[in-house]
């Protein structure tokens, strides 16, 4: 007993070093598995707070630019409802008892990230304003990510680019489906994995959102083929998506809820077991 | 002794809040950021109690990682550097640091960029081995460490003189 005491007391230098190391490599290993629970996030009042503040000054800095893409937005919304050939003139009386499929929050990002190769953002928007994690989250010109942890006040959301997230998307044109990856080398480019050989894929096709999967509803846009070859088997298609989002000057974006998440997860549930 | 240790308690926080407002976000070249938060670990007094100085560089790693959301990489890497600093000290300085009386202001300045520059380099390699964590992309652990680690080492020198006391 005396010994492994003297042992512990001489080689205590090297213990700490060993114990602290290995916790690190255990956080480490943690952040680049999704869906494992994170202990270290920046979804909490301090570093949430410190990001805010600074972000409320930073914010007015590119004003201008933010204002333009909203009102390239509600230039579109307009032209489609302008447009719309079917008239709609039937109002809900009662506003409260019309619930849609998705709600949709808007949120500002107050840290944004894409130099790295697992990208995660900040949010403003949390518990506090019913935002938990596996909602998606989008901007106005295409899809952004799912939130991962969920504070009070704030939220963290897994980019798309980033190298563990996984998105269903699909061909817009004939429907097929595969999986949206990032390889971790360029912020406009993505990759979509898994596509049938047989599916006819054309340089400039866009890619939008399944809808396969409870998070993300169906055709939201995600961007266009840029190049495309065969896998090393030769049995599925890698394309490489150009995002229609510029992934590095992100402000204002929208929370997606679906309201029916908890019965489809439910029925899922109970088919697998 | 009361000066010193608010002298590195400033500089700890300091530190940490130009790392995670400003550094993080220069993207130089798309991906290019400096790292200056090690200056902390560079700069600490020689003549040391160890286990508190590995303690404070995991605390150190601990909340830039918790700033930028990346687990435990700037923690591990933090560690290993000051766990390995004495030994980088022994190899860069030689004698100096052999009589204990070394101090970073009377030290020339080659024998301090080599002992900076070891220490960058150990750390940034440790640092995008991690954040990277995959063998098949080693081209971009090592495209990612050289050019970081000379924008942090230019960065850290500039920082050093600029910011220390003639010693007379």
């Amino acid at each position: 007993m005396q010994q492994i005491i003297n042992f512990i007391i001489r080689n205590k230098t090297f213990l700490l070093f060993l114990l602290l190391f290995f916790l690190s490599i255990v956080f480490t290993i943690q952040s680049h598995s999704y869906h494992k629970s994170k202990f270290i996030n920046s979804a909490n009042f301090l570093t949430g707070g410190v990001y805010n503040t600074f972000n409320n000054i930073s914010s007015y800095f590119n004003l201008k630019s933010q204002n333009q893409i909203l009102a390239e937005e509600n230039n579109r919304l307009k032209s489609i409802l302008y447009n719309s050939e079917n008239e709609i003139d039937s109002t809900y009386i009662d506003s409260i008892t019309y619930q849609g499929l998705y709600k949709v929050t808007s949120a500002q990002v107050i840290k944004n990230s894409y130099s790295v190769t697992d990208n995660v953002l900040l949010i403003n928007k949390g518990v506090n304003d019913s935002i938990k994690e596996d909602f998606g989250v989008i901007t106005s010109k295409g899809i952004l990510g799912v939130i991962v942890n969920s504070s009070n006040n704030y939220s963290t959301v897994i980019s798309i680019l980033n190298t563990t997230s996984n998105i269903s998307a699909k061909l817009k044109k004939s429907g097929h489906y595969g999986s949206l990856t990032w390889d971790g080398n360029s912020p406009n480019i993505v990759q979509l994995v898994d596509v049938e050989k047989i599916a006819p894929v054309v340089e400039g096709d866009t890619i939008v959102t399944s809808g396969r999967s409870s998070i993300f509803p169906i055709g939201i846009k995600i961007g266009t083929v840029s190049s495309f070859e065969l896998d090393a088997a030769e049995n599925y298609y890698e394309i490489n998506v150009k995002l229609f989002n510029d992934m590095t000057n992100i402000e204002h974006v929208y929370i997606i809820k679906n309201n029916d998440k908890e019965e489809i997860t439910n029925l899922l549930n109970g088919t697998n077991e | 002794m009361n000066s010193i240790i608010s002298i590195h308690g400033i500089r700890f926080l300091v530190l940490i809040i130009i790392q995670v407002l400003i550094c993080n976000h220069i993207n130089f070249l798309g991906y290019v950021n400096p790292y200056i938060y090690i200056l902390f670990i560079i700069l600490f007094p020689v003549k040391n109690n160890r286990s508190l100085f590995i303690f404070l560089s995991f605390l150190l790693g601990l909340t830039i990682d918790l700033f930028s959301d990346s687990g435990g990489i700037h923690a591990a890497a933090c560690v290993f550097i000051a766990y390995a600093r004495p030994i980088i000290l022994k190899f860069s300085f030689g004698m100096a640091y052999e009589y204990q009386n070394m101090k970073f202001n009377n030290v020339s300045f080659g024998d301090k960029l080599t002992y900076m520059t070891i220490i960058i380099v150990l750390h940034h390699i440790i640092l995008f081995s991690l954040e990277i964590f995959s063998i098949s992309k080693i081209i971009l652990i090592f495209q990612k460490t050289l050019f970081s680690s000379i924008f942090t080492i230019i960065l850290c020198s500039l920082i050093t003189i600029i910011f220390s006391r003639e010693s007379k």
